[in-house]
């Protein structure tokens, strides 16, 4: 049984935050190098450098009767949620924020996701912009409960809510192994709460951007952020729950928890381009009928393990 | 004393919240209002410690407001440019009736003679807190909550406007359902 990580002071927030913000960086630096290579340009990878000095200096387009208050909070929203996740994943030995139902944390705040995205389509008044809101909203009537349910099966296999917990549980076998149903979802839900590959018809083409369609400079600029952030905070907290935690050969913890946080985030950005978009009115029965049924056998085989080992 | 002051700060915007969704004029300010005065109580039940349970309340709340805005908006065809949402209805009796309901049970959470601390808080004040509120009774609300579930499901079932006859038939001998939007999984 490897050691608990032990909560370290608040003073430590902000090297949490530079860290998520490498990750998000180095996730869109990626995606900039495959979407250059899949256009068959070579200076693919600065273009998001490219990109967020055009947004800096971009001046901020407004609708005629938005709800500025609401439009606001919910570009910035996505950010903010990010950083809230990555205080219960623990790095190596340290954690920001001990709380015993860590778990249930992570999954109250992926629920805001429903609000930030349908707000910031919302705000704008402008009827792409809701329709995209509305079909991110469809998309989560299908992703959330499969999503909550992945989340139970490695709590009940720790018999524990706490994060670190349930890293230390997983020292003989990761949980991914075991249950990889349970992750496979997990990564589905991560890659919605991002509106990501598959789940970006909330921001698609047909709908002039959807949810983006009136954002502009720093706005735009917050929300893409906050989706990379998403993202990069969504595989971070995957580490804990399905990769082992810390756990390997030679390199200590928490570089062990920088490399798998990395690369499952490198395999998600890859995913953009790889996998199809999933039209909500198609997934919503995938949802319910495929994806919740087989994650719940997973909790149950999941149970009976536990309880029969 | 940090904690003192940041439960009544959180009460004081807990209830400012909940006035506020009576005086904005659009239903997603008014549901997002609501799931702000949630999370104030949400993170108060937090600083009792009941860590579980508030968490659960911004969870369930953040959630229901969501789905709330939707079906609000969906169902009036609102959009910001046409604020003019309100939700209060006859004011003229409902108003004093509200505070009156307000000042009443202020009063009495203010003025109940609360029993002093006996003894220390148990190890896992989540399980205390349902063998207190539940007791011997647990089993019987573990079972209300899956036929709670089952009722809703029957009653969606009940309300479908469309049946099986209409997707396969009147002698259910269609092979494909004829749905004017097909599904995901071609059932």
């Amino acid at each position: 049984m490897a050691e608990v990580p032990a909560a370290v002071s608040g003073g430590w927030a902000p090297v949490a935050a530079v860290l998520l913000g490498a990750l998000a960086v180095a996730a869109a630096l990626l995606d900039g190098a495959l979407a250059g290579r899949a256009a068959g340009v070579r200076s693919g990878m600065g273009r998001p450098v490219g990109e967020v000095a055009r947004l800096l200096r971009q001046r901020r387009r407004t609708t005629v009767a938005a709800d500025r208050l609401l439009w606001r909070i919910g570009g910035a929203g996505l950010l903010g949620m990010a950083l809230m996740i990555i205080t219960v994943v623990p790095l190596g030995r340290w954690t920001l924020f001990d709380l015993d139902v860590g778990v249930v944390w992570v999954n109250a705040l992926d629920v805001l996701a429903w609000a930030f995205v349908w707000l910031t389509g919302w705000g704008a008044n402008s009827a792409y912009a809701l329709v995209g809101g509305y079909r991110f909203l469809a998309h989560g009537l299908a992703y959330e409960l499969p999503l909550m349910f992945a989340l139970v099966a490695p709590a009940v296999a720790a018999s524990s809510l706490r994060v670190g917990e349930v890293a230390a549980a997983q020292q003989g076998l990761w949980f991914v192994v075991w249950m990889p149903v349970a992750f496979v979802v997990y990564c589905l839900g991560v890659v919605a709460i991002a509106v990501w590959g598959p789940f970006s018809p909330a921001l698609g083409r047909d709908v002039a951007g959807g949810v983006t369609a009136e954002l502009s400079g720093v706005d735009r600029l917050l929300f893409l952020a906050g989706r990379y952030a998403l993202l990069a905070a969504g595989a971070a907290f995957a580490v804990p729950m399905f990769l082992g935690g810390g756990a390997g050969p030679l390199l200590p913890a928490w570089a062990w928890v920088l490399v798998k946080a990395t690369v499952l985030l490198a395999g998600l950005v890859w995913l953009r381009r790889r996998a199809p978009a999933l039209r909500p009115d198609v997934f919503m029965e995938v949802g319910w009928l495929v994806l919740l049924p087989a994650v719940l056998l997973q909790d149950l085989l999941v149970a009976v393990v536990v309880i029969g080992g | 004393m940090v904690t003192h002051l940041a439960f009544w700060g959180l009460a004081v915007i807990a209830v400012l919240a909940g006035v506020a969704v009576f005086v904005v004029n659009s239903m997603a300010r008014a549901s997002y209002s609501l799931a702000l005065s949630f999370i104030a109580v949400g993170l108060q039940v937090l600083l009792l410690q009941q860590l579980y349970v508030g968490v659960l309340v911004i969870l369930m709340m953040v959630m229901e407001m969501a789905i709330m805005a939707v079906y609000m908006n969906m169902f009036m065809g609102m959009n910001p440019a046409m604020m003019s949402m309100n939700m209060v209805h006859g004011a003229r009796h409902a108003l004093p009736v509200s505070v009156g309901v307000f000042l009443l049970l202020a009063a009495g959470a203010l003025f109940a003679p609360w029993p002093s601390r006996r003894g220390s808080p148990p190890a896992d004040v989540t399980a205390a807190l349902g063998v207190e509120l539940m007791g011997p009774k647990m089993l019987a609300m573990a079972v209300v909550g899956v036929v709670m579930a089952a009722t809703i499901v029957s009653g969606i079932v009940l309300a479908a406007h469309r049946t099986r006859y209409d997707r396969f038939g009147d002698d259910l001998r269609r092979r494909r359902p004829a749905d004017p939007q097909p599904g995901g999984v071609r059932r």
